[in-house]
């Protein structure tokens, strides 16, 4: 590859005697804050979810066991150096977008979406999961190669590494993954250096284009975004939702009507309760108090991911490290706002507290690429 | 080329950590943002919320009261309150109502007749998220069976209640009516707050009558549901006050005994006691089993009942207006009496005709060739037509319209009886508005005999008995003995909003009436009383009248059964009596229909009805001490 470029960075045996006096988390790869902060968010999540599924152990020890898989993933990325995913990032890159017309052409699903991919050997997934990852990795690779600030044929490259896959998955229709993954996309290019001035200007062009956007929308899209906006024109039907989440929220109060105790999701006039609207089963039962604790927790971890990010050694370790942290948010962000009404409602889930598959695996497999950017140094630390 | 870009690592590297630094605050600015948000949500507005989150799950529920009971005199129970459990489904938390419908079907037994009746409940008016009933009576089987499956079918629910139960059904059918759903009608009429959680509402008789005093008032609970509707538990409640107890004059024993005795013929009977005025057995045959109508009644059965050429829907003893025939003679003779249009010495010779003027219509007697010399005593226990046309005749008719009012002809007297027709008690004014024709002479003697235009029910012949055996002292015909509140407020006993009460019948001599009964009890002692048949084996006196009401002629096109049609041409027999006759406890009215004569065919019915309760209640008398 790139060897001789980089040729401080790859001096094969620069760190090799300081390996041994390092601590030992970095020996086997860990980030031991991160680590921490993910049990205790983990934690939370498995609390939250026994009352949510209305005290049903197996949803929580389905979760529980997803969690564990999921960690192992974790611990297994951490161990693979940046090095190789820097190696491997236009291959995933190009797999994924394979996967994602193959789903388009021969994918499972329900609702009138197709999301899913069956392949003979392999378990069923959901090829946008490995995007979310493929994506910011590829446009990671992409960026490290060139000097930074990008110029506008770079930036005009990278929109089109961006809109692809984008395109490709809200044609299923999924528009919150669609959205995620073009948010993380933007993440890179933003952490890249990307002008101001283009961001202005992109975030002008994209509230332009919104009502020529509208007329690609399916009838269900439009609905959810009629419904955001005005929650109370179909108070039974697609406003129940937001109504009833709302009224979760708002009637926890400053305390909460403690654990087990909501009336709202007990009584299932909460839908989704324990997946998409769980913040709301939380705030309900742990109240304001909760709520902040939550936040501050969620706040801790992203901070920690963007300390790793600023602290890696080399671009592309940078840049998506830096990404990953901020779709981590993104997910925090848009779920807790559709939740709480100040966002349309998308398909999201709150990271890690959540009921959930494939979105868990792909959270951890992130954390993992964070612990690898984290622990494996070539340099002596600063 | 990109290659030769010159990678200034220290600046990316500054750059970099510049704009993390300013994520980092746009997302704690963001972060804070949510949590301003969940501030504003979780205090600011806590109050509405936390109000909503409780409408959400806690709704108040109507308890409906038990509906009063309805005892006989004896205290034998004729209407109580049966616990009964439905199969009930709120439209409102249904999708897909077929779809339930069907799925249903495959655990209980649901009939087509079912789901028809359930589709008319729906097209009702009713109170919105109100559950209907589906099924009624469910087994304990099928009970389990929608428990085990109520998971998988919202608005589904199996809710109790207790069904009006009426155990002797026929028997007391047309003294206590029914209940029965509330209507359209009614419901714009009634209270909803009364009747709140109560899907019935008294349609007749009793049940209608004293509706206010059995409805009792509803209570209410709170309780915490979930969004499926499902009553999770109870959070408080206030009890509903059960309805008004009512005992009734009626004797379930008498009333048993007067069915048999009239048996599959076609009659009524009422039995009044003259000194309450309370109605000891009200009895139409044939009857109908009223519990098919609490329910709801399917439409082929109630076909067949409103289709029988028997009616037995209708209600003989207050409805049936018939021509009293003799037995209103010795109310006629009392009018002329009063009158001085006739004395008890006055004698007629009968050759068995009456003709107004000398070459006029004859009116005949029943007798061919007469009675021979007759007095009034005699006119009465012979029954002598001729001699009733003769006071017909010369009596002025709006005299003994206005004497025959007060025994209650013409009206409807009963403190507790809505439905009763009023017949007719003719005269010159009503067949001048009813029938827009002037009245003659030959009308009178036909209402002499209680012919031509008079018609009265048995509940009025029954009345007229017990204020005869009163010797003219009114009394007020009821139903109702006495009511037992359950609250403590008194709840006020209603009546009819216009009752029509009577004062005691004024004769100019007292004299009149011993003699009157004197004659009334030889039509039954007499040796040629019309009613001695029944003599034989009294131990106790009874004082009577037959009557034969002629039955008019059936249309030539209706012919269509020569047996039937030549029955239903037969006359009425009818009888009115009271017994015993010094000390009268039961004033009674008989009508056959087409039973042929009163003396052989109403008679006997009443003399069983006296016996039973004459002799029986003695006995009981006697046990009792």
């Amino acid at each position: 590859m790139n060897n001789s470029r980089d040729f401080v960075r790859n001096l094969p045996h620069a760190s090799h005697g300081f390996q041994s006096k390092r601590g030992f988390w970095a020996r086997i790869h860990i980030d031991w804050q991160l680590l921490l902060l993910l049990i205790i968010l983990c934690s939370v999540g498995l609390t939250v979810l026994f009352s949510a599924s209305n005290q049903d152990m197996a949803t929580v020890y389905r979760q529980l066991t997803r969690f564990g898989v999921a960690f192992g993933v974790m611990l297994v990325f951490a161990q693979i150096s940046p090095h190789h995913y820097r190696r491997w990032s236009p291959w995933l890159f190009g797999l994924g977008v394979m996967f994602l017309i193959a789903v388009l052409v021969m994918g499972v699903g329900a609702k009138g979406a197709q999301r899913w991919l069956e392949l003979p050997g392999l378990p069923r997934f959901q090829p946008s999961e490995i995007m979310k990852l493929a994506l910011p990795m590829a446009l990671a690779w992409y960026y490290a190669d060139h000097r930074l600030p990008p110029r506008s044929r770079h930036i005009f490259y990278g929109l089109f590494f961006i809109l692809l896959p984008t395109l490709l998955i809200a044609k299923q229709p999924d528009l919150g993954t669609s959205l995620l993954i073009a948010a993380s996309g933007f993440f890179v290019l933003l952490f890249a250096g990307i002008q101001w001035r283009l961001i202005f200007g992109f975030g002008a062009v994209s509230a332009a284009s919104v009502p020529l956007l509208w007329t690609f929308l399916k009838d269900y899209q439009k609905q959810r975004i009629l419904t955001f906006l005005d929650p109370e024109r179909d108070p039974l039907g697609a406003g129940w939702n937001i109504i009833q989440s709302k009224t979760a929220i708002g009637s926890g109060g400053l305390y909460g009507k403690g654990w087990l105790a909501g009336t709202q999701s007990h009584l299932d006039f909460l839908p989704e309760s324990h997946t998409d609207f769980i913040i709301a089963v939380f705030a309900e039962e742990f109240g304001f108090i909760g709520v902040l604790l939550l936040l501050g927790l969620y706040l801790l971890i992203v901070s920690r991911a963007l300390y790793i990010a600023t602290q890696a050694d080399d671009t592309f370790g940078r840049l998506l490290a830096g990404s990953i942290t901020l779709t981590f948010f993104f997910y925090i962000f848009v779920n807790i706002g559709m939740v709480s009404g100040i966002l349309p409602v998308v398909g999201l889930p709150l990271p890690l507290i959540s009921y959930g598959g494939t979105s868990i695996l792909t959270l951890f497999a992130g954390f993992g690429l964070l612990m690898s950017i984290q622990t494996h140094k070539k340099l002596l630390p600063r | 080329m990109d290659n030769l870009d010159f990678k200034d690592l220290s600046s990316e590297t500054r750059q970099f950590t510049g704009r993390a630094l300013l994520f980092w605050f746009i997302l704690i600015l963001l972060v804070l943002g949510l949590a301003a948000r969940m501030f504003y949500l979780q205090l600011m507005q806590h109050d509405r919320f936390a109000a909503m989150a409780n409408n959400n799950r806690i709704m108040l529920q109507p308890i409906p009261p038990n509906r009063g009971l309805i005892y006989d005199a004896n205290g034998v129970l004729l209407a109580k309150n049966t616990a009964s459990r439905s199969l009930n489904l709120t439209p409102e938390r249904i999708e897909d109502l077929d779809q339930t419908i069907e799925s249903l079907r495959k655990i209980v037994e649901v009939s087509d007749n079912d789901v028809e009746r359930y589709s008319k409940l729906r097209t009702q008016s009713r109170r919105p998220y109100e559950s209907l009933p589906l099924r009624l009576n469910l087994s304990e089987k099928e009970i389990a069976q929608i428990a085990v499956n109520s998971y998988r079918l919202p608005g589904v629910s199996v809710e109790a209640q207790l069904v009006r139960h009426y155990p002797l059904a026929e028997l007391t059918a047309h003294v206590l009516g029914y209940v029965s759903r509330i209507n359209e009608k009614e419901l714009k009429r009634i209270n909803p707050a009364q009747y709140r959680g109560t899907q019935n509402i008294g349609k007749l008789g009793i049940e209608k009558f004293y509706e206010h005093q059995l409805l009792g008032r509803a209570g209410y609970q709170k309780v915490e549901i979930n969004a499926r509707g499902r009553v999770l538990r109870v959070l408080e409640s206030s009890p509903p006050s059960p309805g008004a107890d009512i005992t009734l004059y009626l004797d379930s024993r008498l009333q048993k005994v007067a069915e048999g005795a009239l048996g599959d013929r076609r009659g009524a009977i009422v039995a009044i006691d003259p000194e309450t005025g309370g109605i000891l057995a009200m009895v139409s045959t044939p009857s109908f089993d009223t519990n098919l109508f609490v329910t709801g009644i399917d439409n082929k059965t109630y076909g067949a009942l409103r289709d029988s050429p028997d009616l037995p829907l209708f209600n003989r003893a207050l409805r049936g207006q018939y021509p009293p025939g003799s037995t209103m003679k010795p109310f006629v003779a009392l009018a002329a009496l009063n009158t001085g249009n006739t004395n008890w010495q006055h004698t007629i010779h009968d050759p068995g005709w009456y003709q107004l003027t000398k070459n006029g219509r004859f009116y005949r007697d029943w007798k061919k060739y007469g009675h021979g010399k007759v007095d009034l005593k005699t006119a009465i226990v012979q029954s002598c037509d001729t001699f009733f046309y003769e006071i017909a005749h010369h009596m002025e008719i709006d005299d003994l319209h206005d004497f025959l009012v007060q025994f209650g002809f013409g009206s409807s007297t009963a403190l507790d009886i809505a439905e009763s027709l009023n017949g007719i008690l003719p005269s010159r004014k009503w067949k001048k508005k009813s029938l827009r024709e002037s009245w003659y002479t030959g009308d009178s003697l036909n209402v002499g005999i209680g012919q031509g235009y008079m018609l009265a029910t048995p509940l009025q012949l029954a009345i007229a008995t017990a204020v005869l055996a009163n010797r003219g002292k009114w009394v007020q015909p009821r139903l109702m003995k006495s009511v037992l509140s359950h609250t403590d407020q008194q709840d006020q006993v209603n009546s009819r909003s216009n009752p029509l009460v009577l004062g005691d019948v004024a004769v100019n001599n007292v004299e009149h009436w011993s003699k009157m009964i004197d004659a009334m009890e030889s039509v039954v002692h007499g040796k040629r009383g019309t009613a001695k048949g029944i003599s034989k084996g009294l131990t106790y006196r009874i004082a009577g009248k037959t009557g034969t009401a002629q039955v008019i002629g059936i249309k030539q096109d209706e012919e269509y059964d020569a047996d039937l049609v030549a029955e239903r041409n037969q006359d009425h027999g009818l009888f009115v009596a009271f017994a015993p006759v010094d000390k009268p406890k039961i004033a009674i009215a008989v009508i056959v229909e087409n039973g042929g004569g009163g003396s052989t065919s109403a008679a006997p019915v009443a003399r069983k009805v006296m016996d039973a309760y004459l002799l029986q209640s003695n006995t009981e008398l006697a046990f009792n001490e």
